[in-house]
């Protein structure tokens, strides 16, 4: 169950521009602009963080900082906006109201909450009657968690990333870059620096977490990049599903968000991953927007299963791959995207599915919409490793176009080392076909309805993966992303 | 209800095109037309310029509808006035189910009409009570709309909609081809139960099969973009018996 109140509220939007773009007044602690040691030590002691993890960001600053000199950002995507500069962007941004972290939520600021109503993220009791544990990251620091009482009775952990830090430094140690080194890649390796929060998530062997935990991520402060780091480890034979949400604010400038994601599922375990990216895009001449280049992966051991469900309708540029290493003998993989881009949005995303245990299998579902002026391209990667006896993926991946100056790519890299793998691929790509909409019509939606109705009913193979409620706000979402493209 | 004067229609951005040279109809409440003609005729064109299809440009004419001239309307509006049209090639739609599809059908109606919406229980019992009064395979229905239907169960889907919908004028383009004689009970059956003093259908058809389940008022024989032959009953007799050589 999510909550409802974010589902009425998103219903009865009737605006033709992004609907989340307000800004919050609230007094914000920036760090100085720029990225050096310094700021790295600087954040790592604002966060009152131990010496390893300070040792860590250390590290993977300096390595980033090569490759930053050596190579700069990865230009393999299909892609294009002008260099980032990294000296000209705040890492760190906290609201001033929360230096000393709130107790409750009668001490957290009015007009944060307020934000947090906006978005339909009221942090109180019938939030937690309604069954959602939110953990809402403004900007960089986590605000406050619900549920967690409940949670605790069950040894479920699910706290900010910085509280994790805090109270349960073991299980980061051990987990923290395990699925993700900060090596991996050049936005990983920004993020494992400079991250400043985000959430985690611990689930004890044999237990299933009972409700939806829920992350809400928003960027508020203008100039600001946002790096928050997510960690979720599913003991074995446990289960959760996890949700994300992500908002920004309505800005002429760019900005940048660089998250990582790692997810570890021990033997037996189950972790359900879904997304709803909502990012302002920039406007529909292409000013502002966020770029978003996040690294999401996890690792599932044997017979251990990881799904991610991402609904990605928002930002300037998303470049993203959810992937999956299958390690562990008949561990499951799957990957279910609908990724829209309207005006000037780009979209790079996709998946990799690394096969390495025995009878492993995954599943892909790909669907890119086109809108506009929208570029929308999805890349694959499929490794079939030599110790993979008996490997299965299934991939279908769908373009479909909304009027004719948008366009669509696909890019699947398949790499098979074992002779006993089976793969199938399907692709196709397809307009909205003035038949399907004269029906539609004839029975009394209106021209945008009966669009919406097309779009979503040829999204549902992904929607559906979707908890309810979460895929309700989902098909609202791309109705109001598609507003202006079609009519 | 229907007034046609001179209906002229061709293919939308393509010259020379006519396809309609003038049709000529007019249909008063209660009364059921058949409309026959021979392949290419031009029977499909007809029903669907009346449903405002844009992939046709009405050229000249007029197309009068409760007294309104609806040339200019979209499809949706006309549908809201109380125009249904059952398709002769219905077309697949993944993803849409038919209950979730219905329900908006019927839902933008009630707001074009300031009404309240049907309730989800209401028309949930409707929809199963339809479902299974127009022999519609339940398993199906649960699927996409019309995806992977044979030719039969698309038309069984037709008739589902127009039952529910229940519109004041239905125009249904060969419902009956294509079907076996169950299936063409069900259409009569339909047609024969939803006819009223203030509903009037134009039933399009090739064959004069169906016309032995349904009585029409008044039969018109369309060969090349024209109407060449009006009358009763008989008249479909005619055409069974001798074929539509004689008005060539
Ligand atoms: N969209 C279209 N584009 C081009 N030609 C068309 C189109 N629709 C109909 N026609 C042509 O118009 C004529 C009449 O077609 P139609 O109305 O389907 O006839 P009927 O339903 O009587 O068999 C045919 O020659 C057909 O090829
Ligand atoms: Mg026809």
């Amino acid at each position: 169950m999510t909550n409802k109140n974010t589902i009425s509220r998103n219903s009865d939007l009737s605006g033709d521009e992004y609907q989340w773009g307000f800004t919050t007044d609230v007094e914000t602690e920036l760090a100085p602009k720029g990225l050096n040691t310094d700021i790295v030590k600087l954040i790592s002691s604002k966060k009152d963080e131990p010496a390893w993890l300070l040792d860590w960001r250390i590290k993977a600053y300096e390595n980033w900082e090569k490759l930053n000199k050596s190579e700069g950002e990865p230009d393999w995507a299909m892609i294009n906006y002008p260099g980032i500069d990294y000296q000209d962007i705040y890492y760190y941004a906290a609201p001033k109201s929360s230096s000393n972290t709130p107790k409750s939520l009668d001490e957290v600021d009015p007009e944060m909450l307020e934000t947090f109503e906006k978005l339909g993220i009221p942090l109180n009791e019938r939030e937690k009657l309604a069954g959602v544990a939110v953990d809402a990251v403004f900007d960089s620091v986590s605000v406050a968690t619900t549920m967690e009482d409940k949670l605790k009775e069950l040894g479920i952990i699910f706290c900010s990333f910085s509280e994790a830090v805090k109270n349960h430094p073991d299980l980061v140690k051990k987990y923290l870059g395990s699925v993700v080194p900060f090596s991996d890649n050049f936005f990983a390796g920004l993020n494992s620096a400079v991250f400043s929060d985000g959430s985690f998530a611990y689930i004890p062997p044999g237990v299933r977490c009972p409700i939806e935990l829920m992350t809400y991520f928003r960027i508020n402060t203008e100039g600001s990049g946002q790096f928050e780091r997510t960690l979720i480890v599913a003991d074995k034979g446990s289960y959760v599903s996890y949700l994300e949400g992500c908002t920004a604010p309505f800005r002429k400038s760019h900005q940048l968000h660089a998250a990582v994601v790692e997810l570890v599922a021990l033997e037996d375990a189950e972790i359900k991953y879904s997304t709803i990216q909502n990012w302002f895009p920039g406007t529909p001449e292409g000013e502002g927007g966020v770029y978003n280049f996040v690294t999401k992966r996890g690792r599932a051991e044997k017979n251990a299963k990881i799904s991610w469900t991402q609904v990605e309708t928002g930002s300037a540029i998303t470049w993203k791959y959810p992937s999956v290493i299958l390690k562990g003998d008949n561990s499951v993989g799957e990957f279910y995207s609908v990724a829209l881009t309207n005006n000037h949005q780009q979209a790079d995303t996709g998946t990799k599915m690394i096969h390495l245990g025995k009878n492993t299998k995954s599943t892909i579902v790909s669907k890119g919409i086109s809108a506009g002026k929208g570029n929308n391209t999805y890349r694959g990667q499929v490794q079939i490793l030599p110790g993979a006896e008996n490997a299965v993926n299934h991939t279908i991946c769908d373009s479909l176009l909304v009027g004719d100056q948008c366009g669509a790519h696909t890019v699947p890299y398949i790499e098979v080392r074992n002779p006993t793998a089976r793969l199938e691929h399907e692709a196709s790509t397809s307009k909205v076909s003035e038949d399907k909409l004269f029906y539609l019509m004839s029975r009394g939606l209106s021209e945008e309805e009966a669009h919406h109705m097309i779009i979503t009913g040829w999204s549902r193979d992904v929607i559906r993966e979707l908890p309810f409620e979460f895929a309700v706000e989902a098909s609202q979402l791309l109705k109001v992303s598609l507003e202006g493209a079609v009519g | 209800m229907l007034k046609v004067k001179n209906l002229c229609a061709s293919v939308a951005d393509v010259e020379d095109s006519d396809i309609l040279k003038g049709v000529n109809i007019e249909v008063n409440p209660g009364e059921i037309h058949a409309i026959m003609g021979p392949n290419g005729s031009g029977k499909s064109t007809f029903s669907n310029v009346l449903m405002g299809r844009p992939d046709y440009e009405v050229t000249d004419g007029e197309i009068n509808f409760n007294g309104e001239d609806i040339i200019e309307l979209p499809a949706d509006e006309r549908s809201h006035k109380g125009m249904f049209l059952a398709f002769q090639y219905p077309v697949e739609i993944p993803g849409v189910r038919p209950w979730q599809f219905l329900k908006a059908s019927l839902d933008a109606k009630s707001e074009y009409h300031g009404e309240s919406k049907i309730s989800v229980r209401e028309f949930s019992k409707l929809f199963d009570e339809k479902v299974k009064s127009c022999g519609v395979n339940p398993e199906l229905i649960k699927r996409s709309l019309n995806d992977g239907f044979s030719g039969g169960e698309k038309k069984r889907n037709e008739m589902l909609q127009l039952e529910i919908l229940r519109p004041q004028l239905a125009i249904l383009d060969e419902t009956d081809s294509g079907l076996d004689v169950d299936a063409l009970r069900i259409v009569a059956d339909g047609v024969n139960s939803m006819r009223s003093p203030d509903r009037s259908f134009v039933i399009v058809t090739h064959y004069q099969r169906l016309l032995n389940y349904i009585k029409p008022d008044i039969v018109h024989i369309l060969v090349d973009g024209k109407i060449v032959k009006t009358g009763n009953a008989d008249l479909a007799l005619d055409v069974e018996k001798n074929g539509y050589k004689d008005f060539q």
